[in-house]
């Protein structure tokens, strides 16, 4: 065939161009798609719970990952300020992943635990009443609205199905765990056991 | 990740560079070879426009090669080729590993050396000064702010009040350890809004805040009574439970009616998260002294600056 033949005829090309490109996905990504490092949890990682998947759902509303990544790199300047890097298993329950690569703040993957919880509402009502020179943005609103339990149900079931592994108790007590919580409260809940999962902290 | 896949990943791998290599051959063979087998390629624009069909420089031609070599080679010494480790047996986690043990090899002697310093030396030690500046740079400015001022809520750490002690073993299990301070509810126990205010003002009065007056100073036996346990009954406080004096003129959570009266009402929790696993013991009473420094004459009081 020659080169003249595939150029002018855009079908063809098409075609070729879609098996050039795929090339690369089917070497690079489909084996990860079946590979037990990636799709097993890591030990003691749990789906998470009503609170915390309701403030997951917040952190990504807010768009926190515009500046905080989740995702500790295995370098020694990494893991000094933030602790054990991450591994894939750790992530297998993110419904998108917050792995991130912009650091206007700070990596998240391990801040769990890392300040109080006085200290997590005060900077998120007003972050420079406790770092005066931070450029975050203040999130009061958080606690002012209250986390809607019939949603969380809802999420849960879908992700049951898509195969996060929720038990049916654990879907009908949902509702009950977030009522009367706050957005802030869900926010703070899943910022503070981020990364605490005791297998790889060192 | 199951044999399938290795053999799947390293024979799609192999026949893609092969292929690579097949066409930049075959198609270096078509059109003309010489440069002086010009010709046409048969676009004409404008009238008079045209468009030679050159063959491709050499130099060019054999940077497909050398790329395909490095590929292979590449694939040779690194990881890449399904489960094959490669000849140099390099991974991420043992250059990482390798990264970290040459920290350790390089830094540890240090610390250890500043670790093992009599504490009254270390305090006032230049470089170890400079090396407690970067440590409380990277771990404790957050909450205790760059200047080491603390922001309500969280301590002052330039000033002479130490709510947990300000010997070297009380500073050094603070940070390695963490602290977690409980002011419980207590507005049940004071009989509602006339008994806090009271209170309040009884509190505020142990500092010279206000004069106390006699409905206030009648509330003694109830501080004996509810609140000496922890902040003793001059209120000059406890670093074993971490109680605050209430004499000092020093107020972790404000000395405002209002900010009283939220911390008698609501309780306070004040926690100082562990570092022990981040910083490990050596680092820790570097730190430590660090800050022990700070509220020292002629130590590092102002921080980073």
């Amino acid at each position: 065939m020659r080169h003249e033949t595939i150029e002018k005829s855009v079908n063809l090309m098409m075609v070729l161009i879609v098996l050039a490109v795929s090339v690369g996905g089917l070497i690079e990504i489909v084996p990860l798609m079946v590979s037990p490092e990636v799709t097993e949890p890591a030990e003691g990682i749990e789906p998470y719970p009503p609170l915390r998947l309701a403030g997951r759902d917040i952190y990504v509303r807010e768009g926190c990952y515009n500046c905080h990544s989740q995702m500790v790199r295995p370098f020694r300047s990494e893991t000094e300020r933030y602790g054990p890097y991450s591994i894939a298993g750790e992530s297998v329950y993110d419904r998108p992943f917050q792995f991130g690569s912009k650091r206007t703040g700070p990596d998240l993957a391990r801040v769990g635990g890392r300040y109080s919880d006085e200290w997590q509402y005060v900077h998120l009502m007003n972050p420079r009443d406790v770092v005066p020179e931070s450029n975050m943005p203040a999130y009061p609103w958080l606690a002012d609205r209250l986390v809607d339990p019939e949603l969380i149900t809802t999420k849960m079931r879908r992700l049951q199905m898509l195969g996060d592994p929720y038990t049916d108790e654990q879907i009908a007590n949902a509702a009950a765990e977030v009522e009367g919580r706050t957005e802030m409260d869900a926010l703070i809940a899943y910022l503070q056991e981020l990364g605490t999962n005791p297998r790889v902290r060192r | 990740m199951p044999t399938f896949w290795h053999i799947y990943i390293a024979a799609g791998t192999i026949l893609t560079i092969v292929w690579c290599g097949w066409l930049i051959a075959w198609s270096a063979k078509q059109g003309p070879q010489n440069k002086g087998d010009d010709e046409l390629v048969g676009h004409v624009w404008d009238g008079d426009l045209a468009e030679w069909n050159k063959p491709m420089p050499k130099w060019w031609l054999y940077l497909f090669f050398i790329t395909i070599f490095w590929g292979v080679g590449y694939l040779i010494a690194f990881p890449g080729l399904g489960g094959y480790q490669g000849m140099l047996g390099w991974s991420s986690s043992g250059q990482y590993d390798e990264e970290i043990e040459a920290a350790a090899a390089r830094y540890e002697p240090i610390y250890a050396e500043f670790a093992a310093m009599e504490w009254d030396d270390l305090v006032r030690h230049p470089e170890a000064q400079q090396l407690g500046a970067s440590l409380y740079a990277s771990y404790c400015t957050t909450c205790h702010g760059s200047d080491a001022r603390g922001a309500k809520g969280f301590p002052n750490l330039t000033d002479d009040a130490w709510i947990w002690g300000d010997s070297e073993q009380q500073i050094v299990t603070s940070i390695l350890n963490g602290r977690n301070a409980v002011m419980p509810v207590l507005t049940p126990a004071l009989g509602g809004d006339e008994g806090v205010a009271n209170m309040v003002t009884y509190v505020r009065s142990l500092s010279g805040l206000v004069e106390a007056d006699a409905a206030a100073t009648a509330m003694q036996p109830m501080f004996v009574a509810l609140c000496s346990a922890c902040h003793g009954v001059e209120g000059n406080g406890n670093p074993l439970l971490g109680s605050p004096s209430l004499t000092d003129g020093v107020w972790l959570y404000g000395s405002s009616i209002e900010d009283v009266t939220a911390t008698i009402v609501n309780g306070r929790n004040g926690i100082m998260p562990a570092h022990g696993e981040l910083l490990g013991e050596n680092r820790t009473k570097i730190l430590a002294a660090y800050v022990r420094s700070l509220s020292l004459d002629g130590g590092s009081a102002g921080g980073m600056q």
